[in-house]
């Protein structure tokens, strides 16, 4: 609880809201009334066994994926059909994937500019200055005129953070960022998404790493079939947990 | 080698060493590729006397015992190749019918086209985004007023008049220049979400792939008129390059489809979640990976609607292929049919390699090391 303590309380205001959201894809039930309300700088890890719908929960703040029932609302606007608020909405959110998903014929500054660029009508040069100063902190300024390919996995996702990064989210999603990682590069990844966590930016995370989620999160969620099972704080969460499927998950996760 | 490789090392001291000298150089690509095997020796020995066997006297008809000079078929008597007929020829070849006293305005638009491919393709050369305006945009407008005349104290020559290699050129680039865009927006059109769009693209691409292109330039010719208003009525070459537009932009789509199917869903959704909107996303983030892709369909596209030009000659355009038909008919030079072809085969042999060889030096220029 010691670490625990230091925290800053989070701000009262929700910036993040799901009420009653319901998700269908095609017959398959995903996602199954789920209520969340994330307050502005809070930091939340997902976890859940695969097929659990975690990543499309997070998948849905942003509208890669659209929801059937329910409300969402991001930072005061309702995520709806209209194109308007979905793009106003994207441009606040941003996101990390597995997969990295840089764009290969694009050098790593080109990526992180082509959004301030292009969305946030950004000058050419504040652009790349900016970019630059969120390569260097994600620690690899040296990189930034090589192509992604010629980057290693741990490379290319600390460009991606910085490429979200560069048009200054208020809210940040990682969906399952250390996942497709060798071991050795997850704690690179990881101490960047730490330092990132001490800026007080708005963090929702998928991720199976515990350790992360201990340090940094101010709330575990816990989710299964589609549902949230149990919210609590990390210590909490891991050391006391309630529901017999919380306890089976992380005895499964924590046996080795 | 012997010696050496007796020779201990403790662990983690091993030197470098080169590789065998029969593994490398000419001599090594020798044995790997023509005589690795007593089979293979044999097969490259044949291949080398097929190659003998059809080169040598080739070379001979076509050079060696040629006919250059003169200025009748009386000059070619030496059983060779006359090219007397050719050069007598080259200059309806090249200009069609055109008033020969007008052809500096075709050569004018010739050395515009090479300087404008320069400034596009040559990599040194600066300011490529305004080179691709002015090549869209005002290139064809100057050639249209130069080779058309009528204004600016021009006079004015009228389309049936334009032929040879200048028509087989005007018509192909103007074909790719107009067939390309359609094409993408045909691609995107059949990948989208709203399905009036992709109904009609997929409508279009399929009926389109499915009539050969005489049927296109025959309707374009001889039927399109019975069905316009009287009076109206629109230049004949014009018509047949809205038909070879038309036709090879269904597909020029197709290709663009392949490659836009290539791209993997973690693009389109990391362009999303940025916040860029369709057309961005598209214009800065898919496109530029998928035509890349797709480059290797693109020029064959290109290729195939470059050679297909030849087939306005039935609808009485006269084209390189068709005024070298015509040429031949000529009772003063008939039985030179046979330079006639390989003369056409050569220029668009020769159009058709440069392009292909573009494509390959840009397909290396844009690669950017291994997708992940």
């Amino acid at each position: 609880m010691s670490e625990n303590s230091g925290r800053r309380r989070p701000e009262s205001q929700p910036i993040v809201q799901l009420q009653g959201v319901h998700k269908w894809y095609g017959e398959f039930h995903v996602l199954k009334n789920i209520d969340l309300s994330v307050a502005k700088g809070e930091r939340i890890v997902i976890c859940g066994p695969s097929g659990s719908g975690k990543s499309t929960l997070i998948r849905c703040i942003n509208r890669l994926e659209e929801h059937q029932r329910g409300h969402i609302i991001v930072d005061g606007t309702e995520l709806t059909s209209d194109v308007k608020n979905i793009e106003q909405i994207r441009r606040e959110v941003g996101m990390v994937f597995q997969h990295f998903n840089l764009f290969p014929h694009l050098t790593v500054l080109e990526n992180c500019t082509l959004a301030p660029i292009w969305v946030r009508r950004m000058p050419k040069h504040e652009a790349e200055e900016i970019a630059r100063q969120y390569l260097e902190k994600v620690r690899i300024p040296e990189q930034a005129d090589k192509y992604p390919g010629q980057l290693s996995g741990g490379q290319q996702q600390r460009v991606a953070i910085a490429r979200s990064l560069c048009m200054n989210p208020n809210i940040m999603l990682f969906d399952e960022p250390t996942s497709a990682l060798d071991p050795e590069m997850i704690k690179e990844v990881l101490d960047t998404m730490i330092e990132l966590a001490e800026t007080g930016v708005t963090m929702l995370c998928v991720t199976h790493e515990m350790g992360f989620a201990k340090t940094v999160a101010d709330r575990v969620v816990f989710m299964d079939g589609g549902e949230i099972i149990e919210v609590n704080e990390p210590y909490a969460f891991f050391d006391n947990p309630q529901h017999e499927r919380t306890q089976l998950f992380l005895s499964q996760i924590l046996q080795h | 080698m012997a010696r050496l490789s007796r020779q201990q090392y403790a662990p983690g001291d091993h030197p470098d060493w080169e590789p065998p000298a029969s593994s490398v150089g000419v001599l090594g690509w020798l044995r790997a590729n023509l005589f690795s095997s007593w089979f293979n020796s044999a097969l490259t020995f044949l291949g080398l006397y097929i190659i003998y066997l059809v080169v040598v006297p080739l070379l001979d008809w076509a050079i060696l015992r040629a006919d250059w000079s003169g200025d009748s078929r009386e000059a070619c008597s030496s059983g060779g190749a006359c090219w007397v007929f050719v050069r007598i020829r080259f200059e309806q070849f090249m200009y069609g019918l055109y008033p020969s006293s007008e052809y500096w305005r075709i050569n004018l638009v010739a050395g515009l086209m090479v300087a404008t491919m320069a400034w596009l393709t040559v990599p040194r050369i600066p300011y490529k985004r305004y080179g691709v305006v002015f090549a869209l945009f005002f290139f064809p407008v100057i050639t249209a007023q130069l080779i058309g005349g009528g204004n600016f104290g021009l006079s004015e020559v009228e389309t049936t008049r334009w032929g040879g290699l200048t028509l087989t050129l005007i018509l192909a680039a103007a074909g790719i220049v107009a067939a390309f865009p359609l094409g993408i927006l045909l691609a995107l059109g059949r990948r989208s979400q709203m399905p009036i769009v992709r109904a009609f693209s997929v409508a279009y691409i399929e009926l389109w792939r499915g009539v050969p292109l005489i049927t296109v330039l025959f309707m374009s010719s001889v039927m399109l008129p019975l069905f316009l208003p009287e009076g109206v009525n629109f230049d004949k070459l014009l018509r047949a390059l809205i038909g070879i537009t038309l036709f090879q932009a269904a597909y020029i789509a197709e290709v663009v489809r392949g490659g836009l199917q290539a791209i993997p869903q973690g693009q389109y959704e990391a362009a999303d979640a940025l916040g860029l909107s369709y057309w961005k996303k598209m214009g800065l983030v898919i496109l530029p990976q998928a035509l890349k892709m797709v480059i290797p369909g693109i020029v064959n596209t290109f290729n195939e609607l470059f050679k297909d030009t030849t087939l306005v000659l039935i609808i009485g355009l006269l084209d390189l292929l068709a005024i070298i038909q015509a040429a031949l008919e000529d009772p003063k030079w008939l039985g030179y049919s046979i330079e006639g072809y390989l003369f056409a085969a050569t220029v668009f042999w020769i159009f058709c390699f440069g392009m292909s060889r573009y494509s390959l030096a840009i397909e290396r220029r844009l690669h950017t090391g291994h997708r992940r």
